[in-house]
């Protein structure tokens, strides 16, 4: 259970998350969803400290950080909390002077001190998952952005994460590019792995989504399953699942 | 003007000029550009990890350096500092001299290269759980290397041909010698010539290397 309590944060005087309060389950997926500068992305980046919290808790399964702007967290802290979230980026963000099965292996290899035939079998196995197997020598940049992306969600799973967070995964591929990385993220949704993803995608939301969580300036205006939020009479909600249809 | 008599003095000096060349010039490039490049490397990674009172101390280096000229700076180093007591030989003179002026152009080159690494693989290196030297040595250092092959083939070319300017301070490199025989046989002309013939052949194959490391470089990637 990932559990979020108070979280704030903001930049000068634009309140970006502004007193969160979340309980993400375990082997669920959790969907945010929201209009743009709601603040999504920066929640989702609290929850692997990329952006570290002004005030507020964050405890994922008895891990537990409080935040305080005056006090920052300490390093290895940090560092122990991040093991345990896996990271998908918008715009894959793979070492691009690595190559696929090494990209999978850094993790594990410099982080999880693991022996390098260990971490090449494991990624191999990764690798077949994404069904990516033939491209382990390949370079990133001869990959399509819809390969990118799936080596960098082997790349996440290869440090065996107690959440998996996805930002936006495909925001920046073409539709037919889509449907290939939605089918990955929808069967670890299968596979009962805890998942928190930002989507702009409703009805892959609908689809997977045990839970939505509707934000609005910085704030949890409606959170529950698609029914019930499209069905909560918020016409501010109604209006926004009825524009992305 | 090619007459005989040139062409002896062409012939003669050739080896003359050559020799101080390979023990002078080479030797001193070599010794400079390693010495540079290691306080290059230091200095650009602590104006990017932006050390408290380091960084503005490396910032004042690389804005004097870049500021004055070498040739200012040699004669500071030679002909000045033994007023403050500090009496330098020659060689060690022009070898601290070029150091520290690879040394700011080279960090700056440095610096580029490490701000060039796109922000994103950073950000991936820490949300796997890495440490600031883990993302460093694992993910900037070897793509700003790559990128910074090429300008820093160019500090190198240009620091053969400075170290022209330690005959200045009596280092008796290429030039120097040069100087004498042009001196000696009223032939500045051809001499002259003959010596940017050799630093032509100097840097002809320095920028062959340059050429095998970038195809190196870019065979890893494919």
């Amino acid at each position: 259970m990932l559990q979020i309590k108070k979280l704030c944060k903001h930049y000068d005087d634009l309140k970006v998350l502004d007193q969160i309060n979340l309980e993400i389950e375990s082997n669920k997926t959790t969907v945010i969803i929201g209009p743009s500068g709601s603040g999504k992305t920066t929640l989702l980046r609290c929850l692997n400290l990329l952006t570290v919290p002004d005030a507020g808790e964050i405890d994922l399964n008895g891990f537990t950080l409080a935040f305080d702007a005056n006090r920052p967290i300490q390093k290895k802290k940090i560092l122990d909390f991040r093991k345990k979230t896996g990271m998908v980026f918008q715009s894959f963000n793979l070492f691009s002077h690595r190559t696929v099965i090494e990209n999978i292996i850094e993790g594990p290899v410099t982080v999880l001190k693991k022996t390098k035939p260990e971490a090449i079998e494991e990624g191999m196995a990764l690798l077949k998952k994404v069904g990516l197997e033939d491209k382990a020598n390949h370079y990133p940049k001869q990959l399509s952005g819809g390969q990118q992306q799936r080596v960098a969600i082997a790349r996440a799973l290869a440090m065996k994460p107690e959440v998996l967070l996805f930002d936006e995964p495909t925001s920046a591929l073409d539709p037919e590019l889509e449907i290939e990385v939605l089918e990955i993220i929808r069967t670890l949704a299968e596979e009962h792995y805890t998942i928190v993803i930002v989507t702009h995608k409703m009805g892959f939301a609908k689809e997977v989504g045990d839970k939505i969580i509707f934000l609005e300036n910085g704030k949890v205006l409606s959170q529950g399953s698609y029914s019930e939020l499209y069905y909560s009479g918020n016409e501010r909600i109604s209006r926004f699942l009825n524009t992305l249809q | 003007m090619l007459n005989e008599r040139v062409l002896n003095i062409l012939q003669e000096s050739f080896f003359k000029i050559l020799i101080p060349g390979i023990t002078y010039t080479i030797p001193l490039t070599l010794v400079s550009f390693a010495f540079g490049l290691l306080i290059a490397i230091v200095a650009a990674l602590i104006q990017v990890s932006n050390v408290r009172i380091l960084t503005p101390i490396i910032r004042f280096y690389v804005w004097v350096i870049r500021g004055t000229p070498l040739l200012v700076q040699l004669f500071i180093i030679f002909y000045g500092l033994p007023n403050a007591g500090i009496v330098l030989k020659a060689l060690p003179a022009a070898i601290i001299a070029f150091s520290l002026n690879v040394g700011a152009y080279a960090s700056e080159t440095l610096r580029a290269s490490i701000l060039s690494v796109p922000l994103g693989q950073i950000e991936a290196g820490y949300s796997l759980g890495m440490n600031y030297f883990q993302v460093l040595r694992r993910i900037i250092l070897p793509q700003a290397f790559k990128v910074s092959v090429p300008p820093l083939f160019n500090s190198f070319i240009s620091l053969v041909k400075d170290t022209s300017l330690a005959a200045n301070i009596t280092v008796t490199e290429m030039f120097m010698v040069t100087q004498r025989i042009a001196a000696k046989t009223f032939e500045p002309l051809a001499l002259y010539c003959e010596v940017a013939f050799i630093y032509l052949l100097f840097c002809t194959v320095l920028s062959k290397v340059q050429k095998i490391a970038e195809r190196k470089l870019k065979l890893e990637q494919g």
